[in-house]
């Protein structure tokens, strides 16, 4: 039995998040994870950006830092370079993570530095009132895009692939032993790795687009999605309108700070 | 004995940090600051330092908190266009109290302005630049050898007070060579960051203290903290209590306010007799001096006075001088940005005069001496 209490820092709640969101299920999973893999807390050190999965850290018992909009790459960027010892997670929203901190993630997958970076995508900027973020679906209602959304989304797994990191995946909150093993699996990986978690706004999103409560948005996430050991075998007719789940890519690739020691060694030399 | 060596101030401050035990830089290509990035990253991972190149600005700056974070010595580099976009996490590091320093290599301006040229327009951006009410400590070298010196004192100013640091170049010293003797190693003061003691129970990273410094645990010793942008209690945690949002507040405004005369650091040439005062930082200092010795030769009782500190501002030493002299001259390579700090602090005592180009170069001493000549 996990205690997950023991990773919370309960004197801090209740939380702020909204009733039916999902955040607190990444949280979870994110703890359950950690817990399994035995990893020191003291060694953790969880970072966030803005907006609602800005707030994650702050109920955590690691080392945690909550940033500014956008940025919490690059302070994770410094801290693992810094110490490398650190299990660095930096947890980001969709808005965050892909608009105003798009350049700082696609630059650590190059890099590939050893950071687990989890995307909650639930496709709306939940925090500031149900604005239009990246990932928002053509043609859904938010408060920026009353005539329906004019932009189309990222593909977050291909834009994260074309950077170059080694460890992609994407879950639900529904499915949540699945995204249990997908984090825990991201936490291992050395490198940069990428879980894209799509996740329910049942205040702005869910509402605005006539979706339901929070438990309709989750069953929404359990018909609209299929495994991708599943999805391997289904027609492309059959795929239409389906969001494929689970590990995309997960190859051996050599980690940035693995990579900046060697260059020690070879300046040590030089000295 | 150390070797005399010719170097640039960028070369200089390069080694300085490497001096203050600097082992992190983070930082993105700009002129006339680009020097600083390329000797570092060849001399950092000689002693085991990190460089990054970043994608931006922005991320250097949140790589150097996240580095400080982790306990090491953290630095960038830049010019005004970078020191702009830098702003955002500066506020950040400001405002959560870590120690870092930023260097500042002025050009130029406004927005991409004259990336190969001199200026001090940045002056007030450095205090001022970012939202919020903010007290910031930033120095000015006027020569290679004071760089060197500056950029330690910024490390350990930074590391004191936790907060983060500007040391305020310009293109003049940045890129000027001149010979210097650098300081044996033992002849250097390194400061470090006040650490919490051992077992004292909870650890209140923002704790009200007497000297107002709450002490600073790195990530990854056990004390498992939380650091916000947010508006935070002495635990670090966000609050929307008024009495804790003042006191906070207000503790971090006048950390650096209390500290001021330790921080502040003024030279002064010929002012006991003076009655005209040249008020001068910076490579313009160089120019002052040349001016204030040759008015001297005429029988012209001209002194001159050089911040090194440009924040928190000298009012009191002004004022002193004010009190002395009938007239203050103040050349500066901007549209008069520092005089109106000299005119606020001697409260319209004496006649404050401004010396200014901003066309990209350095003020003559020729200049400086008309002036004086003019109002004398």
């Amino acid at each position: 039995m996990v205690k997950v209490l023991d990773y919370i820092r309960l004197d801090k709640f209740p939380h702020v998040w909204c009733p039916g969101c999902g955040i607190g299920i990444v949280m979870g999973s994110i703890i359950r994870a950690v817990d399994k893999l035995e990893i020191n807390k003291d060694d953790v050190v969880m970072v966030s950006g803005i907006g609602c999965s800005g707030r994650m850290p702050g109920y955590c018992d690691f080392n945690t830092l909550h940033t500014t909009h956008g940025r919490a790459l690059s302070f994770a960027t410094g801290i693992k370079l810094a110490n490398s010892k650190f299990k660095v997670i930096a947890v980001m929203g969709d808005g965050d993570a892909l608009a105003i901190g798009g350049n700082h993630l696609i630059h650590a997958a190059r890099r590939n530095i050893d950071i687990l970076a989890i995307i909650i995508n639930n496709w709306i900027y939940g925090m500031t009132g149900g604005q239009y973020s990246p990932t928002t679906p053509l043609g859904s209602f938010t408060t920026t895009g009353p005539y329906g959304q004019v932009e189309p989304p990222f593909d977050i797994l291909q834009l994260i692939k074309g950077s170059g990191a080694p460890y992609i995946a994407r879950g639900t909150v529904y499915h949540t032993r699945e995204l249990d093993k997908l984090i825990l699996r991201g936490i291992q990986k050395k490198g940069f790795s990428v879980v894209e978690v799509i996740s329910q706004c049942p205040v702005s999103f869910g509402r605005r687009n006539r979706m339901g409560s929070a438990v309709d948005m989750m069953k929404w996430q359990k018909e609209k999605t299929v495994p991708s050991k599943k999805a391997e075998k289904m027609s492309k007719e059959e795929l239409k309108g389906k969001i494929i789940r689970g590990v995309f890519l997960d190859e051996e690739r050599t980690e940035y700070t693995e990579r900046y020691e060697e260059l020690i060694a070879k300046a040590k030399k030089v000295s | 004995m150390s070797k005399a060596r010719i170097m640039s101030g960028n070369e200089a401050v390069a080694e300085g940090a490497l001096a203050a035990e600097v082992r992190f830089f983070a930082g993105y290509p700009i002129t006339p600051s680009s020097e600083i990035a390329e000797v570092l990253s060849y001399l950092l991972p000689q002693v085991g330092g990190k460089f990054i190149q970043m994608e931006d600005e922005l991320s250097s700056v949140g790589a150097i908190a996240g580095a400080s974070l982790a306990g090491l010595k953290s630095i960038t580099a830049t010019s005004g266009p970078g020191f702009s976009l830098m702003q955002e996490n500066i506020g950040l590091a400001f405002m959560a109290e870590i120690p870092c320093v930023i260097v500042n290599v002025q050009r130029g301006g406004p927005s991409t302005g004259l990336p190969t040229k001199a200026s001090q327009a940045d002056v007030m951006q450095v205090r001022w630049g970012r939202h919020g009410d903010q007290n910031m400590i930033a120095l000015a070298p006027s020569s290679v050898r004071e760089s060197f010196d500056l950029i330690i004192d910024c490390v350990n100013l930074s590391e004191k007070y936790r907060t983060p640091v500007v040391l305020l170049l310009d293109e003049v010293i940045a890129h000027m060579r001149e010979k210097v003797i650098l300081p044996e190693k033992e002849e250097i003061k390194i400061i470090e960051r006040k650490k919490p003691p051992r077992g004292q129970g909870d650890y209140f990273p923002y704790e009200v203290t007497e000297d107002a410094i709450p002490p600073m645990a790195n990530f990854g010793e056990g004390y498992r903290y939380h650091i916000t942008g947010l508006t935070h209690d002495e635990t670090g945690f966000p609050t929307s209590d008024p009495e804790k949002i003042n006191q906070g507040i207000r503790r971090l405004y006048q950390k650096i306010e209390k500290y001021k005369d330790e921080i502040i650091r003024v030279e002064e040439k010929y002012t006991e007799d003076a009655e005209i005062a040249v008020f001068a930082y910076g490579s313009v200092t160089r120019s002052a001096y040349s001016a204030v010795k040759e008015a001297r030769e005429k029988g012209i009782k001209v002194g001159l006075m050089r911040p090194i500190t440009l924040w928190p501002f000298p009012y009191k030493k002004v004022l002193d001088l004010a009190n002395k002299v009938k007239r203050i001259i103040v050349p500066e390579m901007n549209m008069g940005q520092l005089i109106e700090e000299v005119k606020r602090a001697s409260s319209g005592r004496v006649k404050v005069d401004g010396v200014n180009r901003v066309d990209g170069e350095l003020i003559t001493p020729s200049e400086i001496m008309a002036k004086i000549e003019e109002v004398s």
